[in-house]
Order: C-alpha cells, then sequence, then structure tokens
C-alpha cells in the first residue's frame, strides 16, 4: 500500500463522517419529493456536490426546463472552478492531464480546503486517496438515507433536515467573521434571497433563478466594493 | 420520478459540474489577470451558500420554532470556528431538544 494514498484516505475520513450524515439528509429529502433511492444515489456519484444537488431537486421535481437547471448548476458550482484555478498551483510533477481529469470530478469545498492546506506540493497518490473517503461517504449516506430515511420517525427526520444547513453556516461563517467583505457579500445575499422569498411579485421568481440573481449580484457588488489585493486566499 | 424525465437532469447537472471543476484544472492554466474577475470569483461561493441556507433554513425542519432553534446554535458554533461535522450535529441536536421541550 502506498503510503501518501494511505494518507489521504486518513485526511479524507473527518470529511466523509461530514458528507455522511449531510448526505443522509439529501437521501431522505430526494425519496420524500419523489425521486426512487437508486436516482438519489446516482445524483450523489455523479455529482459529489451539496448545494449544487440540493438546488437541483426543487427543479427536477418541479419540471423546470434544463437551460435553468444548467444555469443554476452554473452559478452555484462556479466556485469550484476558482479552486481548481488555484489548486492547480499546488500539483506536482505525477498530476498529468490524465490524473487531472480524474481528480477534477472530486474538487468539493472540503476536499480542496485540506488539500490546499497541505504543506508543499501534493501528487496523485495523495489526492486518490483523499477523494476516496469523501466520495463513499457522500454516496453511501445517500443510499442510507434514500432507504431508511422514511423509516424514522419523524421527529428524527425533521431533525436531520437541518443537517445540510449547519454545513453551509460552518463553512460561510468563519471567514465571514474574519473579512468584512465576506461579511458584506454574505448579507447582500441573503438580504436579497429574503426579498425574493417574501415580496409579493418577486417571490414568484423560480429557486434555481432566485440563487443565480442574488449570487452574482452579491459577489459583484462584492468585488466592485472590496477587490483584493494580488495574493489574497482564495 | 420516471426515469426519462430524471435521466436529462442528472445529465446535465453532472456534465456542468465536472466542466467547471475539469477546465480550470486542465485547459485554462493561466492565472486570472482582472482583479474583479478574480474577487468576483472568491466571493460567490458565499454569496451563494448565503442565499442557499436563508430563508430556506427556517423550513427545513417543519416548524419555525425547532429551525430557529437550530439556527442560532449553528450559527454560535460556527462563528466560534467549529468542524461542519461538529456544528452540524449539533444543529441536529438542538432541533429535537425543541422538538422534545415543545412536547412537554
Amino acid at each position: 500500500m502506498n503510503k501518501e494514498w494511505l494518507k489521504g484516505l486518513r485526511h479524507g475520513i473527518p470529511i466523509a463522517l461530514g458528507y455522511l450524515s449531510v448526505s443522509f439528509a439529501f437521501g431522505m429529502k430526494a425519496v420524500g419529493d419523489g425521486l426512487t433511492w437508486l436516482q438519489a444515489v446516482l445524483i450523489s456519484a455523479t455529482n459529489l456536490t451539496s448545494a449544487g444537488q440540493m438546488a437541483g431537486l426543487p427543479l427536477m421535481v418541479g419540471g423546470a426546463g434544463l437551460a435553468e437547471m444548467a444555469l443554476t448548476q452554473l452559478t452555484i458550482n462556479l466556485r469550484y472552478g476558482l479552486m481548481s484555478l488555484s489548486l492547480g498551483r499546488k500539483l506536482d510533477g505525477s498530476m498529468g492531464t490524465l490524473q487531472r481529469l480524474i481528480f477534477s470530478f472530486a474538487n468539493t469545498d472540503e476536499i480542496f480546503a485540506v488539500a490546499s492546506a497541505q504543506p508543499g506540493t501534493v501528487g496523485k497518490h495523495y489526492l486518490y486517496g483523499l477523494m476516496l473517503t469523501p466520495f463513499l461517504g457522500w454516496t453511501a449516506g445517500t443510499l442510507l438515507g434514500g432507504v431508511a430515511g422514511t423509516l424514522l420517525p419523524a421527529f428524527v427526520r425533521s431533525a436531520l433536515g437541518i443537517a445540510i444547513y449547519g454545513m453551509f453556516l460552518a463553512i460561510i461563517l468563519p471567514p465571514a467573521r474574519k473579512r468584512k467583505p465576506v461579511r458584506f457579500v454574505v448579507l447582500l445575499a441573503v438580504t436579497m434571497s429574503l426579498c425574493f422569498r417574501y415580496i409579493p411579485g418577486l417571490n414568484r421568481v423560480s429557486s434555481g433563478f432566485v440563487i443565480i440573481i442574488c449570487a452574482v449580484a452579491a459577489a459583484a457588488a462584492g468585488a466592485a466594493l472590496y477587490p483584493e489585493k494580488e495574493g489574497d486566499a482564495p | 420520478m420516471s426515469w426519462n424525465a430524471f435521466l436529462p437532469y442528472v445529465a446535465v447537472m453532472a456534465v456542468v459540474t465536472y466542466l467547471i471543476r475539469m477546465l480550470p484544472l486542465t485547459a485554462f492554466r493561466r492565472p486570472i489577470r482582472s482583479r474583479f474577475v478574480q474577487s468576483f470569483l472568491s466571493y460567490i461561493p458565499f454569496a451563494v451558500l448565503g442565499a442557499m441556507t436563508f430563508p430556506e433554513v427556517l423550513y427545513s425542519t417543519g416548524d419555525l420554532r425547532t429551525a430557529a432553534a437550530g439556527v442560532i446554535v449553528a450559527v454560535l458554533l460556527s462563528w466560534q470556528g467549529k468542524s461542519l461535522l461538529t456544528v452540524a450535529i449539533a444543529a441536529c441536536l438542538a432541533v429535537a431538544a425543541a422538538q422534545g421541550i415543545l412536547l412537554l
């Protein structure tokens, strides 16, 4: 067994545990919304993205157009493009085009964060290990949630419904606390999102477009008011 | 959901998501020059997750009061920099506890 690969696997375990609980909630919600457990697992195994999957679910169930689906995924997952750009500078010589094609699939917020935090460069063995445990956790959690979720008592199901949002808050709040621009962007996006929900007329806009409009406007306002200096952390 | 309706959606989701992750790692290996674009991209994750969380989280448990309990706990723990797993589990426990209190 390759030592770097084992190290990656090990670093992936906390991510996998976090994913397990969140994807359990996703699987449960997907089946509750009318998908089969196999469909829920297929989404998780091919997408590996919490926010994109959560936003995609109501679009599927509501019969939205494929263009709206594509645009929603593009906006919500645009951040991965930036992470890939950033991580590209950290890869060593073992990461040729084929290896990059494989690893790209698993560049999630958490995997990116752990890989970026490694000293020096990272190679294919480490990254393959690091992507495997979270992938298994994400897929297995969806399967368990989809199959067993409806068997759980109602109070457990409603308590689990909040898990994924807890994870979102844990991702955005620590940087919002440290950096004023991030705080501004989050508050603006949240305020706009509240307007789209509660103001008559505005609340007829569909969920995918609401996220696109809020995210693009808030990030653009943030970029205009607080352009980052060269070398700022992404 | 019927497979005929389902498969195009999942294909679009998977392909778009993969391309976003893959292209910058393979095709475009040059750094972005524009400061505005760079900043815009770095703020996008926070804006997306903020807009996805509120107000949706308030309806995630089926009861505004229990959801509020979960949100308060999640915000406090996240603010202190606790891990994803800790925050997610604590939020669930807070919702369960609030449900218990409401039943009394």
